[in-house]
């Protein structure tokens, strides 16, 4: 018999039940919630006059919905203030652990949760929201959830499940100086498309993902959703277990090593064998770009926009002559040409202390085109912020013509005040260039904290390996 | 649960692919703390030529003529047909309510996003998956034939067109049992309470850290 995967490792540590027909109850360890998907789940929990099953598993903050001025003090618009206050109001009457505006932990659900060690390796995580695949990045089985399963969760601690399939995406080799993680899972994201992991769980592996530190590899997992894969996951290491020690909810005492000897069974069998297995050559990965309405609309840098006329798929050549009409952009176009209006530096994908060291390094002692009319940094959590304070990463970007924020999901989809244009070309670091993401008609390009901020600099994209 | 059995409806063809839920539901409508009054926001940005706020009354919005949902012919529609990964991206259940308040009981396409599919059962949506080619045989039918619609029947996992040809789809067994009886799945789950204690237990013996 084959050995098991880091997927199926963590799958039968998690069943409580199995019924005749596969359908399984898979036990939730850490319940990560905020404002906009929980509200119509307390809602039913109060309705149905029930409990929160376990209200330690769950951790909850606003990120959303928040504004990212420098010194707010209040929400300006209205329903955005009531559904941040209904879940002042639910963290208050279930008691949850809860770090709401004001406190310095607080920032994206995703970026707070490692960093708390809220997110261990081999758990269960899940939250109403898609990009919850990030914290496979150790080793936990994590993904996003709709609101109905929200509550699920909330009242029996558990999701009915199906296994899904198990996906092994190998990066061998090492990737060239100035290449990142974000420009690993893009060109990942370019070579399977955009349903390519529907239906499976992706394991990343392979030389050029170990190389990764932690962040970079929540840069990756966070993306698996884009591939459509609802989780992501990378097995544990060194790197795994030095980030989580001695985080605020990591065990302590006699539980560290146990829970350091058990962390380090959690990777796939060499003998494991997954239902689909995709391998990428690292050392020819380069800067990416998205010049589409999809993630993977993707180019290297040093390429032009394809061409419909020569794709031969009458859906998909219909899909890329809508993307270039929404993104106003010509085929055959140089991607350098793209000229640009906004720059976005933050989300839960590249919202942490090494995206902002990445493009303070390119930004230093440079000066934002002046053809730009905004760059924003948003970094991922307070406590990400107060750390680039003090490594005076901040007085970098502001001095080079950056705005400096308060934490948040900000410009990744503009819930808050920070929204693009219509027309408007920004390079963004986060994770979805879909129509009207970032602000209706307002046109994404994804790319790394390193691209964007030269890109910044430029005023249109450059690779940045030459720059 | 809303019980889903056989739906008789007129179709609308949505021909795109990857449609994702910013699409089916804009971010400015996540605000709100119900479950209801996405209805009329479904589709937003391609619906109307202005742009969407909440509060709105939408029946007030000029909308696209182009849109096919806009289209005298497909008013009154229930089964939405469309192309591969539909309901991609965000993990918003909007998105399914906004379908279901629309009036769409069934979406039929090549594929779903994993995510949307697991929502839409739980508003007695039914997503169901056909193949590539048929999809297409669809498309071309209810384009040249005005007042086209299919019976989708989830007894017997079958979608029939008007000339009476039915297309098998399948089904995970436990879905549609909750789908056909109107099941609480919480309620369902809550009969396993002990076993889901006693697997406490267990856990916290083995690993209490993952429990704290």
């Amino acid at each position: 018999m084959a050995g098991k995967t880091l997927y199926d490792k963590l799958w039968d540590a998690h069943v409580v039940r199995t019924d005749a027909n596969g359908t399984v109850l898979l036990y939730i360890d850490r319940h990560l919630v905020h404002e906009v998907t929980s509200p119509q789940a307390f809602g039913g929990l109060q309705l149905a006059g029930r409990q929160p099953w376990r209200r330690d598993s769950m951790v909850a903050m606003p990120d959303h919905n928040t504004p990212t001025t420098p010194g707010f003090t209040s929400i300006d618009d209205p329903v955005s203030r009531l559904q941040v206050e209904t879940l002042d109001d639910n963290a208050h009457r279930y008691d949850l652990r809860y770090f709401p505006i004001g406190d310095p932990r607080r920032g994206i659900v995703h970026v707070v949760g490692p960093e708390q060690g809220a997110t261990l390796p081999g758990m269960t995580v899940v939250c109403g929201d898609s990009h919850t695949s990030t914290h496979g990045a150790f080793a936990a089985l994590a993904f996003g959830i709709g609101t109905s399963e929200v509550e699920h969760v909330m009242a029996t601690q558990c999701l009915i499940q199906k296994k899904s399939k198990a996906m092994e995406v190998r990066v061998e080799g090492e990737v060239g100086e100035g290449v990142s993680a974000k420009d690993i899972v893009l060109a990942i994201i370019g070579q399977i498309g955009a349903a390519g992991g529907t239906g499976y769980a992706i394991e990343f592996t392979g030389e050029a993902i170990r190389a990764l530190s932690m962040e970079g590899r929540m840069t990756v997992c966070n993306m698996a959703i884009e591939a459509g894969a609802r989780s992501g996951m990378i097995a544990v290491d060194e790197a795994t277990i030095e980030y989580v020690r001695n985080r605020a909810f990591a065990p302590v005492g006699d539980l560290w090593p146990r829970a350091v000897a058990a962390w380090r069974e959690l990777h796939s069998d060499s003998d494991a064998l997954f239902d689909r297995v995709i391998t990428l050559d690292a050392t020819i990965i380069k800067p990416q770009v998205t010049w589409g309405t999809s993630p993977e609309m993707v180019a290297a840098v040093d390429q032009r926009i394809p061409d419909p006329a020569l794709e031969s798929d009458p859906i998909k050549r219909s899909g890329m002559e809508r993307a270039l009409q929404y993104m106003g952009l010509q085929p055959n176009m140089p991607i350098v040409d793209i000229q640009l209006d906004r720059v976005f530096i933050g989300s839960c994908t590249n919202g942490r202390i090494e995206d902002l060291r990445a493009a303070a390094a390119v930004i230093q002692g440079r000066t934002v085109a002046p053809s730009l009319k905004q760059a924003l940094v948003v970094p991922g959590s307070g406590l990400v912020k107060r750390q680039a304070e003090t490594e005076g990463l901040d007085r970098i970007f502001k001095k080079a013509g950056f705005e400096w924020r308060e934490p948040g999901c900000s410009m990744c989809l503009a819930m808050n005040a920070d929204q693009l244009l219509p027309s408007e070309h920004c390079a963004a670091t986060s994770n979805r260039n879909f129509e009207g993401r970032q602000g209706p008609g307002g046109r994404t390009h994804l790319v790394s904290p390193a691209m964007a901020a030269a890109a910044a600099i430029a005023g249109h994209f450059v690779d940045v390996r030459t720059f | 649960m809303k019980v889903f059995n056989q739906l008789k409806g007129l179709v609308v063809p949505l021909d795109r692919a990857n449609v994702d839920t910013d699409a089916i539901i804009p971010k400015q409508f996540l605000k709100s703390i119900k479950r209801i009054g996405f209805g009329g926001n479904l589709f937003d940005e391609w619906r109307y030529l202005d742009h969407g706020e909440p509060g709105q009354d939408c029946a007030q919005r000029p909308l696209r003529p182009d849109f096919s949902l806009n289209q005298p012919r497909y008013q009154g529609a229930s089964i939405l047909l469309t192309r591969e990964n539909f309901g991609c991206g965000s993990s918003r259940e909007h998105a399914v309510w906004a379908l279901d308040e629309y009036g769409i009981r069934c979406v039929i396409a090549p594929s779903f996003a994993d995510i949307f599919f697991t929502n839409s059962f739980k508003s007695g949506l039914l997503p169901v998956v056909l193949d590539t080619q048929v999809v297409d045989r669809l498309f071309c039918e209810s384009e040249a034939t005005p007042g086209y619609r299919l019976i989708v029947d989830l007894p017997t996992q079958t979608v029939t067109t008007p000339d009476g040809i039915s297309f098998p789809f399948a089904i995970d067994e436990f879905r549609k049992q909750c789908l056909i009886n109107g099941w609480d799945d919480i309620g369902l789950t809550l009969r396993h309470a002990d076993e889901i204690r006693a697997y406490e237990i267990r856990r916290r013996e083995e690993a209490p850290w993952l429990l704290a």
